[in-house]
């Protein structure tokens, strides 16, 4: 199957894919420090905030559990929150792009 | 022909097994139910030659073989990254780590499914728009192809044999533990299965077992945690205070932390096992061991691979959402097993018949069934077993059909023939590959009887994340990136992964083994010359017969560590001659991940590669927007 072919540079700078690369990459990264961050409280949570982690709050339930279940929520919430930007906003963009993708800058 | 051929291996599978059965000393399973486990076992293992023999007939091309022809869904993918995932170490490990350590196991948990964050957003969408079959096909996009290839199969084989003999000996183990199996003959039933599934069906079939094993695993924690559950209605306080109750749970506390315990209420030993620090103990460690994870699971090359086998980026956003509702919901019902075990189990008859805990899983489907003796506990643990057999089955599989893609199409096709190979030989070449990979993932098996592989598949995640991650990451969002990167931070990320492995306390190092063990001998000793007069001392039968157990429990511990002294022979020094560990750390990740990235940029900014920049433009548009991706097969 022959591929057209396509001129990469000009849709490279074209300003839907570059409006594109701007949300996705401000977005992307965002979510992955503070995924990362939250992650990471746990152990140094667990390992110097002790005192904080012991007291009870819901029966034999205890701060520390809450904040282990809640990384599992966390994860979730993430997963919900990246897909519904990505099934609403970016692949209608990159959708529109590819449409026009072989028009962009006069094929090569 | 192949189909017979796969017919003939499933039926000496089958027959092998229960001929060799070793007498039961502290297998899991009751003997006089032993049969029972092996028609449960032979149900799945025909359940999946079923469907290996359905996707034989449709293996013809090098598309099907590696990637199942493009064609898989994004929920049955999910399915199978959970049943590629979900290894026996998190199956039975986890609740074991729980059952016995209470809150950290539970910790323990939370990063491994933290890790498919990372896949999630900057990997798998990306990966599938601008890859073809494997880890090398992504880096050869912008890169030299031969360099890149040969870099990124070496890396991927060495990372899955890592993992595989893990799995492999961790299996042999579980078998001969679980149904008193023969360590050799396991290894080789592993073995054989898992290479009928991948010579025959290829992707296709890997995908079958993977997803057929999800849903037993998910299926069988499910019913084993309402069982257990229930009779709390339902609810998680009462539950855990259930927990807290416990006079086994409280016995355990009072174990772990010694001479602490004794100015503690029963109720407060019972609330210590809901908070942190009864088992990691060094956060440093656990730092080093989540960087690893959650930057490793996106390099492992069989997690990589998966994300090939669907038409499009958005089936594999998709994959990977169902991936974490499923193995994140699975971690959750493991606290649940791990608590519920150690409630109505356990943990001095948990660890009787395996010291990690492995078994607080199964004995716990034993005892809700009705117990040892009753027939429904030991179908319920046959089950549990079973199940436990399918997960290392397909993780072996995964593991195999990447570094044999890898041999395959990276190194056969793509470096030794240039890219010049028809379907037909591309096919058998991955084939025999396969072949090879099986052999070998036995004959490591076989070897490795009896040595400490726990900490290879940290290492193996250890690896993938100062290798394979940045290598990956780097070439997909930075424009400099180029081959020189690529070839310095695999060889760099890699060998300082193993390196320091090599030098830190996982390593055995005979002198303080010895020294230890010389120290447990002398306290063991000192401890039956009290006790034979305790002996001489008891009047009632009662109280004789306790002071016998604790005898014979002290004659034990003599032993073992007897025998640890004989197993080191004259050895003084560690493999890499070292008499104790150089650094701290168990898990390399905290200075190899950092040191992996710098290579890769310090390699790329002191190379020029005119081809890596020109590409760029392509590679940065077409990840982004999957314009020309590799399209789906049509059936």
């Amino acid at each position: 199957m022959a591929k057209t072919p396509m001129n990469w540079v000009a849709i490279d700078q074209d300003p839907r894919f570059q409006e594109l690369h701007r949300k996705k990459s401000a977005f992307l990264w965002g979510l992955m420090i503070f995924s990362v961050v939250y992650y990471f409280l746990l152990p140094i949570g667990a390992a110097y905030f002790t005192d904080l982690f012991k007291i009870k709050v819901w029966g034999p339930i205890n701060v520390g559990l809450l904040f282990a279940l809640s990384e599992f929520i966390v994860a979730w919430g993430i997963a919900w929150i990246y897909a519904r930007r990505a099934n609403s906003e970016f692949d209608a963009m990159t959708l529109e792009i590819n449409r026009a993708a072989a028009s962009i800058g006069g094929a090569k | 022909m192949i189909r017979r051929l796969a017919c003939s291996l499933a039926a000496s599978a089958l027959l092998t097994l229960p001929a060799v059965v070793s007498a039961a000393e502290t297998s899991a399973v009751n003997e006089k139910f032993r049969w029972l486990t092996f028609v449960v076992f032979g149900a799945i293992i025909a359940l999946t030659m079923f469907v290996t023999y359905l996707a034989a007939k449709r293996v013809k091309s090098a598309s099907e073989f590696y990637a199942a022809g493009r064609s898989v869904s994004g929920i049955q993918n999910g399915w199978a990254i959970a049943g590629d995932y979900l290894s026996a170490a998190s199956f039975l490990g986890i609740a074991g780590l729980i059952s016995l350590y209470g809150y950290d196991g539970f910790m323990y948990s939370v990063g491994w499914l933290v890790a498919y964050i990372t896949v999630l957003l900057v990997i798998a969408e990306p990966c599938r728009n601008i890859g073809k079959y494997t880890l090398g096909d992504i880096l050869a996009f912008r890169n030299d192809p031969k360099s890149a290839k040969t870099v990124a199969a070496l890396s991927t084989i060495t990372v899955s044999i890592f993992y595989l003999t893990a799995q492999m000996v961790g299996g042999g183990v579980l078998v001969k533990t679980l149904i008193g199996i023969d360590y050799e003959v396991s290894v080789v039933a592993v073995g054989v299965l898992m290479l009928a599934y991948v010579l025959f069906g290829g992707m296709v079939a890997t995908t079958y077992v993977q997803i057929i094993k999800a849903v037993l695993l998910v299926t069988a924690s499910i019913l084993l945690v309402i069982f257990t559950w229930a009779p709390y209605g339902f609810s998680l306080p009462g539950f855990l205070q259930a927990a807290v109750d416990s006079a086994n749970v409280q016995g355990q506390v009072t174990k772990l932390i010694g001479d602490a315990a004794k100015n503690m209420t029963p109720q407060e030993l019972g609330q210590r096992f809901l908070e942190p620090g009864l088992f990691l103990k060094n956060p440093i460690d656990q730092i080093s061991l989540g960087m690893a994870l959650v930057l490793g699971t996106a390099g492992m090359p069989h997690i990589l691979m998966r994300f090939f086998t669907v038409p499009t980026a958005k089936d594999a956003r998709v994959s990977v959402i169902w991936a974490m509702g499923i193995i994140g919901g699975f971690y959750v019902l493991t606290l649940f097993l791990g608590l519920g075990s150690a409630i109505n189990v356990g943990q001095t008859e948990i660890t009787r018949i395996d010291k990690g805990g492995n078994m607080a899983g199964p004995l716990l489907a034993q005892f809700l069934g009705g117990g040892p003796d009753s027939m429904l506990g030991n179908l319920f643990l046959a089950f549990v077993a079973a199940v436990a057999f399918a997960t290392i089955v397909a993780v072996v599989a995964g593991l195999v059909l990447a570094s044999a893609s890898a041999m395959s199409h990276d190194i056969w096709v793509g470096v030794v023939r240039g890219e010049h190979a028809t379907q037909e030989e591309e096919v058998r070449a991955a084939r025999i590959s396969s072949i090879i990979v099986g052999i070998a993932a036995i004959i490591i098996g076989i070897l490795a009887k009896g040595q400490n592989v726990a900490h290879l598949v940290a290492l193996a995640f250890a690896v993938a994340a100062s290798s394979n991650l940045p290598c990956v990451l780097l070439t997909l969002y930075w424009r400099k990136c180029n081959t020189g990167g690529i070839v310095a931070g695999m060889i760099i990320g890699s060998l300082s992964a193993i390196a320091l492995v090599m030098v830190s306390p996982n390593m055995t190092y005979p002198t303080i083994v010895k020294a230890n063990s010389e120290k447990a001998i002398k306290a063991a000793d000192e401890k039956l010359v009290a006790l034979s007069a305790d002996l001489a001392a008891a009047t009632d039968p009662a109280a004789k017969a306790k002071v016998e157990t604790a005898i014979a429990a002290q004659e034990k511990a003599k032993k073992t560590a007897l025998d640890n002294v004989v197993k080191l022979g004259d050895a003084t020094t560690s493999l890499v001659g070292l008499d104790k560990p150089l650094i701290e750390l168990k898990n390399p990740g905290l200075i190899s991940i950092p040191l992996g990235f710098l290579a890769v940029i310090l390699g790329s900014l002191l190379y020029r590669d005119k081809r890596a920049d020109d590409l760029w433009d392509e590679l940065y548009v077409r990840q982004n927007t999957g314009i020309h991706a590799e399209g789906a097969v049509a059936h």
